[in-house]
């Protein structure tokens, strides 16, 4: 069933302060709407329940990309067509970049923003893994001031994110510190384009006389949030890529993920899958390492 | 009834409608402004048969609220050739059968015009990327391919042809 437009409120502001005032001063009543693009289906479905609806599309203090020394800040409305054409976002931090490729279609590309892809905090957001891999900050603002909050400990769990509701995400932001690091990202899904993943991965890494001295592994799908599979990363550190480690980060990944069956795949193949995925990364990072 | 008025630019004439803001934008060009061509298949951002530009982007009209549509500027089917003489993307879908049953096709054309904006002489694997979030379920998608790569060789040609016409007129 359809929604009746006449039950919704939509306002545009134009203006992020506004906006954060409306956010304080009537909480839980309003829900923002930025692209639309998943607002908008649940409406089209009759499923939305929120009823007033506050515009951030496309305020202009939330569509920036700043590189400032250290880190690279990104708009939380920035559009995912925004960021995988950034120069300097394909540059530092590519594995964002191919997963800002893989999220919908180009119209969905053209509309979706990172602040909604995090708020949305869907287990399968495609943004996630990369944001985790890259050890993502978020800085989320209300008329109280602004925060930074590590993105390890933004999603709290199944759509439950640590943002209060009259906070907005500002930006997220990506230390500059990756340019060497060994990456690996894939996605597993019925097709690249358009399908929302069965699986998605991401990971950075560093060896140092063949042992792992850093390693950051995201993973979308396997949990009730986007997940940072912080054991199996301890199993890994200090450890020599052998086979023996390999099998032993695989049952770690086991241990730590809670796949369901859902309309997509199923939680037998989510954790084979996640398995063979894992493996390759550290198969991957393992000859590159040797190379160096 | 929470109507209000929404101004924006359609096809290039400035339009006014009174609506509910969260009135969607192809129900706006559908049922306030008579714009039938753009087409609803999924309604839910997934087939892209109501795509349409806005501001020069192209978009999914089912999941844009006209509210966030005001003062944009928005290019439908309707505007993108004259009934006299076809767009260089409209004519090549003739020619090469990229057409079929017809639902997904305003959208695939604009989804062309968007692709072929960005790159004048799309690859095999950029056509696929900026068609990619248009399903069509009847032509199998290759004659859509041929027909965007003899678009974008008519509109080349046609391009040299004016640069030549208007240096000519200096001289």
């Amino acid at each position: 069933m359809r929604s009746y437009p006449a039950d919704y409120e939509l306002i545009t502001p134009g203006n992020l302060d506004v906006v954060l005032c409306l956010l304080r001063d009537e909480p839980n009543q309003w829900t923002p709407i930025a692209g639309g693009t998943e607002i908008m289906v649940l409406y089209g479905a009759g499923k939305l329940l929120a009823r007033k609806l506050v515009s951030i599309w496309p305020l202009p203090e939330l569509r920036e990309i700043v590189e400032d020394g250290d880190f690279i800040s990104i708009g939380g409305g920035c559009s995912f067509t925004q960021i995988g054409r950034h120069p300097g976002i394909q540059k530092h931090f590519p594995l964002l970049a191919q997963c800002a490729s893989w999220i919908g279609g180009i119209a969905n590309q053209n509309r979706g923003t990172i602040g909604g892809n995090l708020a949305n905090a869907s287990p399968a957001a495609d943004s996630a893994p990369a944001l985790f891999a890259y050890d993502a900050e978020i800085e989320v603002i209300s008329a109280r001031g602004s925060r930074r909050i590590p993105y390890s400990q933004f999603h709290l769990g199944y759509k439950k994110t640590a943002l209060a509701p009259d906070e907005l995400i500002h930006a997220v932001r990506l230390p500059r510190r990756f340019d060497g690091a060994l990456r690996y990202v894939r996605k597993v899904g019925t097709r690249n384009a358009q399908a929302i993943s069965k699986i998605c991965m991401a990971a950075t890494g560093n060896l140092r006389h063949g042992r792992v001295e850093e390693i950051r592994i995201g993973m979308g799908s396997m949990a009730p949030a986007p997940l940072r599979l912080t054991a199996t990363e301890q199993v890994l550190l200090g450890a020599a890529l052998s086979d023996a480690t390999i099998a032993e980060a695989r049952k770690a990944l086991s241990n730590e993920t809670t796949p369901i069956d859902d309309i997509r795949s199923t939680a037998s193949y989510r954790s084979l899958v996640a398995g063979n995925l894992l493996e390759e990364m550290l198969r991957s990072f393992a000859a590159s390492g040797a190379l160096k | 009834m929470n109507t209000r008025e929404f101004s924006l630019r359609v096809n290039g004439v400035e339009r006014s409608v009174i609506v509910q803001p969260m009135a969607r934008l192809l129900d706006v060009l559908r049922h306030e402004l008579g714009l039938t061509g753009t087409k609803e298949g999924c309604g839910e951002g997934e087939c892209g048969s109501c795509s349409v530009l806005m501001n020069g982007e192209l978009v999914n009209s089912c999941l844009v609220p006209i509210a966030q549509a005001a003062g944009c500027s928005v290019l439908t089917i309707e505007g993108v050739g004259e009934q006299a003489r076809l767009h260089p993307v409209q004519q090549a879908f003739l020619e090469c059968g990229g057409a079929q049953c017809g639902i997904c096709t305003p959208g695939m054309i604009l989804a062309t015009v968007h692709l072929l904006d960005r790159h004048h002489h799309p690859t095999r694997e950029e056509i696929h990327e900026g068609l990619n979030g248009n399903l069509c379920r009847c032509t199998g998608y290759m004659r859509i391919f041929e027909a965007v790569e003899k678009a974008a060789r008519v509109m080349e040609s046609d391009a040299m042809e004016s640069g030549a016409m208007e240096s000519g007129a200096m001289e």
